[in-house]
């Protein structure tokens, strides 16, 4: 695949290595000298780029601190590090996010992903956690997915509540015996640390489902024998349809340890966002229904549904 | 010699990491494995289906925790949120040692997701031995740390790696998982003879050995971990086998995962070195 231009990381390192390392201070220089050039983004041709951080040839500047060998030069040595790590941590971004892939396409996708981890580096032990400020550098930047700015941002924020479904913390569900004798007006729940409230302006979820679909049925095609059912190059690309522009509230949990996700109405995010916010069980409900424009609703039994519902979910938990 | 205190005086035989395109077989078949080895960072998160598994596979199975991120050579103090969900995974797993590898991978809270070569000098060794020491003291357990495969050489280095090697265990008082692949692989990348590492490191401290496969290039080996593990790395082992015992050793295969069955085969074929030893400690 072709590549845009390199978008260098922001270091603060020093850009000589030191010759001799005696002490912590200077194995300290040298990993900053070693981890900028990692981190500098390859080249179109998924190369290390010619050129260091102080305008010396990337030649001298690794020559500095990495031995050669009868086969390699410092640089190719030092390239080997450094492709190794862009095509790790965008083989795991790759992954957590198809749907951003499908909607960006895969040039820009790579473009995107590439500018991110040059302007934040993973600041997590776990690689887990690489997209975890992927929506705030979309909000910083939005150019990077134009002209889909708004529809990628939600894929964003939507892949990576699914990250944080799949293993995040969970305490234990209230049950109605935990809260029996607590007023409605003194009331306090919380939710699950695992489970995202997203207010959506594109349906993301219809368009991941449909994306997983083509995807898995290529795949049965492709592990089949019978006659003719072999994928041809054009189903496996076949565009699905962007999705539309539509309010969607949706809530991404996991139940017993399967991912879901589930959308709600507009009064139940809002009651679910109001607890979650620390609102008493009764402000929450009734601030909800006043701001609904919905009538001929019997509000009671309603919001006991999805009080029943969220209770056999295990959502609610104490605050 | 199998036995010492870096292993726990465990007498452990032939493992194989678990990895998540098994799960579903393990879990439904039971298949006999003497132990599983299980990536700790894979398994340090806080719910869901990751601690389902490892539940399940606790109920049945012997697990060593072989860690990726502590990073005993990065200048950084330890990052306190690993060493918190590391100790809680150890109480979980009730791992008889514990591995990870002599790198470093993260400078100035960044991180390179790599295990990157150390340079090889008598202050880092000594850097490096504190920090081990200080995470054996922390996590209670033995720790066992192992050689990594590495493409570059630094000019500060003032010692062969198996002399650092050495230096660091010495003055950490720790094990070695002695990684045959990872020797085989740096002796081709830099030039100097597997053997040499094998006979020159402290052989009563190897408390663990990985073997793997590793893919050729024009002008350096990689290891990948994608293959069945090559012949001049199964003659090393014999070899390794000869020189520390009958030792607790895991098949490592990453990517490329072929068949639960196809990888515990190309373990199990370690047992031909083991026994073949054994039968020759008895004469």
């Amino acid at each position: 695949m072709k590549r845009s231009k390199p978008i260098n990381s922001a270091t603060n390192s020093s850009s000589r290595a030191p010759r001799n390392i005696s002490s912590p201070a200077e194995l300290r220089e040298l990993q900053r000298v070693m981890s900028a050039a990692l981190f500098r983004p390859l080249t179109p041709r998924w190369r290390m780029q010619k050129r260091w951080i102080d305008g010396r040839p990337m030649e001298e500047a690794a020559a500095d601190f990495i031995k050669p060998n009868d086969r390699l030069s410092s640089f190719e040595r030092l390239e080997i590090y450094n492709r190794q790590y862009w095509f790790r941590v965008l083989d795991c971004l790759w992954d957590d996010y198809p749907g951003l892939r499908a909607v960006l396409g895969q040039r820009k996708f790579m473009r995107l992903i590439t500018a991110y981890l040059a302007r934040y580096p993973s600041d997590s032990y776990t690689s887990r956690d690489l997209g975890n400020r992927l929506e705030q550098f979309l909000r910083e930047e939005p150019q990077w997915a134009a002209p889909r700015e708004e529809l990628a941002l939600d894929m964003a924020r939507f892949e990576w509540a699914q990250i944080v479904a799949f293993d995040g913390p969970s305490k234990p569900p209230v049950t109605p015996d935990d809260i029996l004798d607590t007023p409605a007006e003194k009331l306090r729940l919380g939710l699950q640390p695992y489970l995202s409230l997203l207010e959506l302006d594109y349906a993301v979820d219809d368009f991941l489902i449909a994306l997983k679909k083509r995807d898995s049925d290529a795949l049965r095609a492709e592990a089949s024998n019978a006659v003719g059912s072999a994928p041809t190059a054009r189903a496996r690309r076949k565009p699905i349809r962007p999705p539309k522009r539509a309010k969607v509230f949706l809530v991404v949990h996991r139940h017993d340890n399967m991912l879901y996700y589930k959308r709600i109405d507009p009064e139940a995010f809002a009651i679910l966002s109001a607890l979650a916010q620390g609102a008493t069980l009764e402000n929450a409900c009734s601030d909800a229904i006043a701001a609904s424009d919905r009538t001929n609703i019997d509000w009671a039994t309603q919001i006991k549904e999805w009080f029943d519902d969220w209770g056999v979910l295990g959502w609610l938990c104490r605050p | 010699m199998p036995a010492n205190p870096f292993n726990s005086f465990t007498d452990y035989g032939i493992g194989i990491g678990l990895r998540v395109p098994h799960y579903r077989h393990i879990l439904a078949k039971k298949p006999v494995v003497d132990w599983f080895e299980i990536i700790s960072e894979n398994f340090m998160v806080d719910g869901g289906r990751p601690l389902e598994v490892l539940e399940s596979i606790l109920e049945q199975y012997r697990v060593v925790q072989h860690g990726v991120a502590m990073y005993f050579g990065s200048a950084d103090k330890f990052d306190r949120e690993h060493q918190k969900r590391l100790k809680r995974l150890v109480k979980r797993t009730k791992t008889p040692w514990l591995s990870d590898h002599l790198c470093w991978g993260s400078v100035d809270g960044r991180y390179t997701h790599d295990l990157l070569p150390m340079p090889y000098t008598f202050a880092v060794a000594r850097h490096t031995a504190e920090k081990i020491r200080a995470a054996r003291d922390y996590l209670e357990v033995p720790i066992c740390v192992e050689n990594v495969s590495s493409y570059a050489e630094y000019h500060a280095s003032e010692m062969t790696e198996w002399e650092f090697l050495s230096e660091v265990v010495e003055l950490a008082d720790c094990g070695i998982l002695l990684d045959v692949n990872n020797i085989y692989v740096s002796s081709k990348n830099h030039n100097f003879d597997p053997y040499d590492y094998l006979n020159n490191v402290p052989h009563h401290r190897v408390g663990q050995i990985h073997i793997a496969g590793h893919s050729k290039f024009e002008k350096y080996l990689l290891d990948t971990h994608d293959h069945p593990v090559l012949d001049p790395v199964w003659q090393m082992y014999a070899h390794a086998i000869k020189l520390v015992g009958s030792t607790a050793t895991l098949l490592e295969w990453d990517d490329r995962i072929p068949s639960f069955d196809e990888v515990h085969n190309e373990a199990l074929k370690a047992n031909k070195f083991r026994d073949k030893q054994l039968v020759e400690s008895a004469a």
